[in-house]
């Protein structure tokens, strides 16, 4: 296939490895007690945001829910000071004050992570209101899940966007279960949800989100027809979360079977990506340890950062309520 | 200069916007009606529909755009038709608005102004009538102004729009037409300073908003009686400027707190525990407050009368002290 080089595919895969031992470890560390509180793990999605943040500039907006971890690392974020922040300490992104949930980090454009369903989706399209009064050039990336479809606060984002046609691409994760329920139960439009987006003069389409190569390149184009200022754009990344909802919630029981989970997992975005490398050729087995190797030695130095961290002291606690 | 409350709030906004291009006016009816109540009046025609920008009927939709404007380097006045529609972007001002600096560990800023008229009018049933300061004042990372006068008002909406942080500024649809001497030229009131608006020595009376007016008329009357009240206007309720309250109830002894809202958890409930704790020695008499009663405001004239604080109600509650 044409394109495909050797360097940028490893990349891509190595980002999306970073992400999926970073948030096996989480899970250890949630085990462990060492994290707390609601801890929403992104596997099986990695190649949504690997693939959407590598079209962007480090100066274009990310904003995301409440399963944010993925963005906030493709977006190039210090794996140690997100841990740090997992952990509570003071060295976290957010000086412990935001948590899993609520991942911030400026200096890399990551706006945050939001968790009432939908609520960051009209912060998506201020950002974007933001770019288009400024007369940048820039665009505003704003990811949730497909649970947040048919909240209000989505609908009024969206027509507000598609009204004053501003920079923002609203990227819908569907991973087919919001919590426990199943989109056919909670979705009037579900075998297509991007028929609301498209309701609105939103552009739509869908792409396969455990394909990252399929991902950047849909948001290429996207990105290129937004920062020219055409308006908004709508993907629905098709995609599985393999983990339960959170911590509390198993991977296979109640709401899905074992065997569902398992047919899923054969379509792994780092298998599919790593099947493609090998396929042209473009790696061995060997590189593939070397990334393991690599990737390890991140998450290991991010948990021993956060091991070794401060956690804030009561005298914090009434900083950064409001600003002097 | 003698300006009305709705003229003096239309020259604040437009002097904060003509000296900073970041500032820009959002909301239902603020450009081409020149605002529900007026008070964007020649705005889209000075500043352009750039800048002052209707929006369709979605509070939580333009509340949320504000705010993640004002996160990306703008600051937003966002105009509430009323205040009770702020009800419908409760989620942005709690959830968003009012945490995002400090869940972001001060990295993330949010200077905004959520501004419009808050309490009753005339018979505008129980949905367009509410007194919701005490809500937004319980909210850890919001600041509520609500000034009475339209000096105050001039001068706390340009320090609301300078402020770094969500402001709710609620104005009062029987204000927008009073009048009153406002200060010449360029001027602004800090937030968090109440003002003395008439010195006594009897009873100390505080009163904000629409009821500061109500509190002033019963403080003339009392004096007719050989009672002088002294009257205080917070005019910032968070934060509140407490010393100033302390210091004029020590010298009087005697509280009444007069408020329109609720009042259940009241904010007169919030002033007079933080008085009680502060000023307790210095007490002759229980603190009294004067609220709304707890109803949904009935439309009929004669109920809505009975629903809110009034003239004998506050001479009442003065002379009960005394």
């Amino acid at each position: 296939m044409a394109g495909m080089d050797r360097a940028d595919l490893l990349s891509l895969h190595r980002q999306m490895l970073l992400i999926r031992r970073f948030e096996e470890k989480s899970a250890e560390m949630y085990a462990l007690a060492k994290i707390a509180g609601f801890l929403h793990l992104y596997i099986g999605e990695e190649a949504i945001a690997v693939g959407a943040v590598a079209a962007l500039r480090p100066d274009d907006y990310v904003i995301s829910a409440y399963r944010d971890h993925g963005h906030c690392l493709a977006r190039g974020s210090d794996p140690g000071k997100v841990m740090a922040e997992l952990f509570g300490k003071a060295t976290g992104l957010c000086k412990g004050k935001g948590g899993s949930m609520h991942l911030v980090d400026l200096a890399h454009r990551f706006m945050g992570g939001y968790a009432i369903v939908g609520g960051h989706i009209p912060l998506a399209t201020g950002l974007a209101f933001s770019i288009k009064y400024q007369g940048l050039d820039l665009v505003t990336v704003c990811f949730f899940g497909e649970g947040a479809m048919p909240s209000g606060q989505a609908h009024e984002a969206f027509n507000l966007a598609a009204l004053w046609k501003l920079p923002v691409i609203f990227v819908c994760e569907n991973n087919r279960y919001g919590m426990g329920t199943p989109v056919e139960r909670a979705i009037a439009l579900y075998a297509d949800v991007a028929k609301t987006a498209r309701s609105y003069g939103i552009t739509a389409e869908r792409v396969d989100g455990m394909d990252v190569l399929a991902v950047r390149s849909v948001m290429n184009k996207v990105v290129e027809q937004v920062r020219g200022g055409r308006g908004p754009w709508f993907i629905e990344a098709m995609t599985y979360r393999f983990m339960g909802h959170s911590m509390a919630d198993p991977a296979h029981g109640h709401y899905r079977t074992k065997e569902e989970v398992e047919e899923h997992r054969k379509r792994d975005p780092l298998l599919l990506l790593k099947q493609t490398i090998v396929h042209h050729n473009l790696a061995v087995e060997a590189d593939f340890k070397q990334l393991e190797r690599e990737v390890s030695e991140i998450v290991a130095a991010a948990v021993r950062f956060a091991d070794d961290s401060p956690f804030p002291t009561p005298s914090d606690l009434y900083a950064d309520v409001l600003q002097e | 200069m003698v300006l009305s409350y709705r003229e003096a709030l239309n020259q604040a906004m437009r002097e904060e916007m003509r000296r900073d291009p970041r500032i820009c006016l959002i909301g239902e009816e603020v450009a081409y009606y020149q605002g529900a109540f007026k008070v964007s009046k020649g705005f889209v025609e000075e500043f352009g529909p750039q800048r002052v920008i209707d929006t369709p009927i979605t509070e939580a939709g333009f509340t949320g755009l504000a705010i993640g404007a004002a996160m990306a380097g703008l600051h937003p006045i966002v105009e509430l038709m009323t205040m009770n529609f702020g009800i419908v972007a409760l989620d942005q001002i709690v959830n968003n608005a009012a945490k995002i600096r400090y869940m972001s560990g001060g990295q993330l800023s949010v200077p905004l102004v959520i501004r419009g008229p808050g309490s009753a009018a005339h018979q505008l049933g129980a949905q367009h009538s509410q007194s919701l300061e005490a809500w937004f004042c319980h909210v850890p990372g919001l600041k509520v102004i609500t000034p009475a006068t339209p000096h105050d008002a001039k001068g706390l909406l340009k320090s609301a729009i300078r402020d770094r942080n969500p402001v709710i500024f609620i104005e009062a649809q029987l204000l927008y037409g009073t009048k009153g001497e406002v200060r010449e030229g360029e001027y602004t009131i800090p937030i968090g300073v109440a003002e003395v608006k008439r010195a006594g020595r009897d009873v100390t009376i505080v009163a904000y908003s629409k009821m500061l007016l109500l509190a002033l008329e019963a403080a003339d009357q009392l004096s007719r009686e050989g009672i002088e009240a002294e009257v205080i206007d917070p005019r910032t309720l968070k934060p509140l400027d407490l010393q100033t309250i302390v210091t004029s109830v020590k010298k009087t002894g005697r509280l009444v707190i007069v408020e329109e809202g609720w009042r259940f958890c009241g904010l007169g409930a919030q002033i007079a525990e933080s008085v009680y704790s502060t000023a307790f020695d210095y007490l002759d008499a229980p603190i009294r407050r004067v609220t709304g009663e707890d109803v949904p405001m009935p439309y009929s004239r004669p109920l809505e009368d009975a629903a809110i604080p009034d003239l004998p109600r506050v001479i009442g509650a003065v002379k009960s002290l005394l």
